[in-house]
Parts: C-alpha cells; structure tokens; sequence
C-alpha cells in the first residue's frame, strides 16, 4: 500500500519489450501487482474473469516448453482465450516474413501476442505496427523481461528488499538475454551486481552498464547474496567460445565444495532448464538454499500481471 | 467507478458535507445495526473494498469491539480482476491481494465500501469473494449512498444517503488512509 497522501502510480503501457526502458517505479508496480495475483493461486477458484472475451496469441518461433506453458496458463487462468503457434507450425518457415505474419496475426484481432523469437528486436518492430499489446517473451540475446521480472520477484519475496544486495550472475552472459534483463532490473532496484564467467562469454565490456566482472568465480562466493546460474547454452555455442564442459566445471561450476562457502541465506537461482553436474552441482539445485521451483511457481503470478497491466489497457 | 482524487485545493473551496463527527456517527450507526441483525458476530466477515472500504472495515471492527462484542474479522477484497471495463481504461491502478478469514463456508460477509454509487463495484466484490468460497450470505454496508445504481443491488447498511447529481463528485479523506482529517465533500465536476 502507497503512504498516505501519497500520489499513486498508474500503470501506461500496452507493450513489455524489455526491463531496460522501464522505470524502478514501474518494476515495483509489476512486483506488487504480481503479490496479488499470487494470492489468485491460493483460492478456490484460480480463475479470475479480467481478460474474458480477449484473445492472446502465444507465437513462438524458437522453440520453448516452460515459458509458453506458462504464459499459457497465466493467460487461462486470466480467462482469455489462447492460440499457440510455434516455429514448426508457423509459415515462417515457408517464407512468409515477421511483417506478414503480424498482418495475419492482427487480422484475427489478437488482443495480446507472447512473441518469442530468435532475433533481437522482433517484438519492437511488431510493437511498432500492430495495435495488439506485444510481450516479449525472449528475444534473440537482447531481452527476456518476464523471467527477470520473476527472478525478481523471488528475491524480494525471500529477501525482503533487493536494494543493497550483492547478486552474481554465473555462466554465459554473451549470448543470455536472461543476464541482460536481469543486469537491467538488479541495478535499477539497487543492487550491487557482479558477473562471472570466461572472459569470452563475460567480456569486460559489460563494465560499462555498471556492474563489476570478474573471471574467478572464488572471488564472490563468500559475499554473494544471491547466485543466478545461467545454463550453458550448447545449441548456441561455438567451440572458439567454450573451454569444454570438464574445463566450465572445474572453473565456473558451482560445486559442492564452493557450495560450503556460500553464505547460508544465499538464494541458488537457475532459470532451468539445468544442466547437473555442469553449471551446478545436482544436491545444490535441490538443497535447501535453491528456489528454482519457486522461480517457476512465481513465473505464473509474474506472467499473469504483465498480461492483465498490458492487456487490460485500452488500446 | 469510484470517486476520482480531486486537488486538495479544490476541496479546500467548499465546506464539508461530513465532517469527523458525522461520519463517526454513521459509523457507530452501522456497527449497531450490524450487531442487531447479527446476533452470531462470530461468523461476520468484514471484507473492505481497498483502500478506504478496507479502513472503514475495520473502524466498524473497533467500534463494535468497544460496545462490548466479540472483535469482528475483517479483510479485503480488490475487485481489479473481475471489473467489467476491462480495455476501456487509458491507465489502471494498483491491485491489492484480497486477504479473506478462511474459509467462508456458513459465514456471513459484509462487503464495506465507502461510496456506493453504480453497483458495479459491488457485483465485482461479490463475484471475487464467491471464487474463495460460497458463504451463507452476502450483505452491503457504505459510509456514503450516492444513488445512480446501474445495476440491481441495494445496500443493508447505509451511514448516509446524499443525493447527487451524475457530474457530482464524492471526495472522502479518511485519517488513516489520507493522513488528512476525516471529512466529505460533494463537488461540482469541472466541465471543461
């Protein structure tokens, strides 16, 4: 609840295409709009009739189980009526191009459309021309803002506040739009953001955004207060990048004996799918300091926020 | 819906239709008239449409307690997620998590508004409360009826009945809600 007198904030936008563009003020609206649909999950009833008679189309065109299932149900559970087209299914792959799938996708009058797609920028240049409210849903290496929404989330929820914390993000974060996104909440938040990894997946250059990088990931285990395990994205990488996975292990991974050295109240969080034994050993990613399955259970109650704020606009 | 946020500098232009003392009079008016047709205080819920239902809520709470009753439960209920405007609306506001006592089976729950003005609130609580549960009863109580109803609701307990004109306004401050001293005012929309 606001302080008294306080003017409250309102929410504007149609579109989520990223966390960069959003303010600190915007990001705490989205957090606490998603208590309240937490809370939607502990009732009889899960349903709730916000977007009955809207119609979201989930178009993803790089493969993806968990976060359309999730967007799925957040989209149920909302009362909206829901289309799933994936790249296999889609006529992208006969040659029709994004422009023309938008006119075909706006023509069914889509209220909402869950983009995933592997080139940065796609849900902006559907933002840019169809009237439909756009989520973003991953984009290339750019963006992926509902999982750093949900990641969020958690901490807060387990924390408390973020600002003050000292949170690393372990792994690839080149290639992540997961790092990025999450990089661009932390901060905004206050946190104090630290990433690891080899210097060919974290180079220096992302100094720039105002984080601390670093190469030993024995530096940060004792003050880290949260640790965000990326996956090692095999489909993405390229041999010229990756050490091998003995290597990653012996220098990156987050073993049972770096385990010991974590704070005891130090969060393990992985966006999954998780590969064990490599970014993190198997006890830990299901010991008592890992809230990956709470990641998932707070990604519905995220989700579901970002489609009633977005979707309930009038656009 | 609800009575938009006016300047305060606005308000400050006409005397109050309510001051502090009126409205702990319709207060006390309503907690008596909820302890006669209550005689089981122990399965009343008080549940407070946010923000200002939620204080008038529990004021009715502590006044009931203090004439000697059983302390009444109370909670709240955001009705954000079953309006029926959705898409229509340029900007939304905050939605709380609705905290009811569970569960809500045999127990009477007391829906508490502020203004009562179209019914269209009130068929939303009444559609959020039932997805915790089905009561016993559902019943109505409002600092302020306005009149206008759109819908075929009434209230059970009504502190107030101030006729209004549609372009009116009902501007309420509560203490501890606002942080300003409790008063009504009925003011003129600006017709620009």
């Amino acid at each position: 609840m606001t302080e008294p007198g306080k003017a409250e904030m309102r929410w504007q936008r149609k579109d989520l295409l990223g966390i960069r563009e959003l303010s600190a003020e915007e990001i705490v609206f989205l957090l606490d709009t998603a208590d309240a649909f937490k809370e939607v999950g502990t009732r009889e009833i899960k349903k709730v009739p916000a977007l009955r008679g809207k119609t979201l189309v989930n178009f993803f065109v790089e493969p993806s189980t968990r976060t359309r299932t999730s967007f799925e149900l957040a989209a149920i559970r909302l009362s909206a009526d829901v289309i799933n087209i994936s790249a296999s299914s889609s006529s992208l792959i006969k040659g029709e191009t994004l422009k023309d799938t938008a006119k075909i996708l706006e023509a069914y009058h889509a209220d909402l459309i869950v983009l995933r797609h592997s080139s940065s920028g796609a849900p902006q240049f559907l933002a840019e021309r169809l009237a439909s409210s756009i989520i973003n849903a991953g984009d290339g290496a750019h963006e992926h803002p509902t999982q750093a929404l949900l990641d969020l989330y958690t901490i807060r929820s387990r924390k408390g506040a973020i600002a003050g914390l000292h949170a690393v993000i372990i792994g690839d974060i080149l290639f992540s739009r997961v790092a990025r996104s999450n990089i661009f909440g932390l901060l905004k938040l206050g946190a104090r953001v630290t990433l690891v990894g080899p210097s060919t997946l974290v180079p220096r250059e992302f100094e720039k955004l105002g984080v601390t990088v670093t190469h030993k990931i024995d530096d940060v285990l004792e003050t880290a207060d949260v640790v965000n395990l990326l996956r090692i994205q095999h489909e993405r990488q390229r041999k010229e990048y990756f050490p091998g996975i003995g290597e990653y292990v012996r220098l990156f991974g987050l073993t049972k004996e770096r385990g010991k050295r974590l704070k005891p109240d130090c969060l393990i969080m992985h966006p999954g799918p998780i590969n064990r034994g490599v970014e993190i050993d198997s006890d830990l990613a299901d010991g008592a300091q890992s809230v990956i399955l709470e990641q998932v259970t707070n990604g519905l109650a995220v989700r579901m926020a970002v489609l009633y704020l977005c979707g309930g606009i009038a656009t | 819906m609800k009575p938009n946020a006016l300047s305060s500098s606005q308000s400050s232009l006409t005397a109050p239709v309510m001051d502090a003392a009126a409205i702990d009079r319709a207060l006390r008016r309503i907690a008596h008239e909820i302890i006669e047709r209550n005689p089981e205080l122990g399965s009343v819920i008080l549940a407070g449409i946010p923000s200002r239902g939620v204080a008038v809520a529990r004021r009715l709470a502590d006044i009931i307690e203090s004439l000697g009753k059983t302390r009444v439960a109370t909670g709240a209920i955001d009705v954000s997620m079953h309006r029926d405007d959705v898409g229509t609306r340029a900007e939304l506001p905050r939605v709380q998590a609705s905290t009811l006592p569970l569960p809500l089976e045999g127990k009477t729950v007391i829906i508490v508004d502020d203004v009562f003005f179209t019914g269209r609130t009130v068929r939303a609580a009444m559609d959020a409360i039932s997805s915790f549960g089905r009561p016993a009863r559902i019943q109505l109580a409002a600092l302020i009826d306005r009149g206008h109803r759109e819908l075929p609701i009434r209230g059970d307990y009504v502190g107030k009945n101030l006729p209004t004109a549609p372009d009116e306004k009902v501007r309420l401050r509560l203490q501890d809600v606002d942080a300003e001293p409790d008063a009504v005012w009925l003011i003129k929309e600006k017709t620009a």
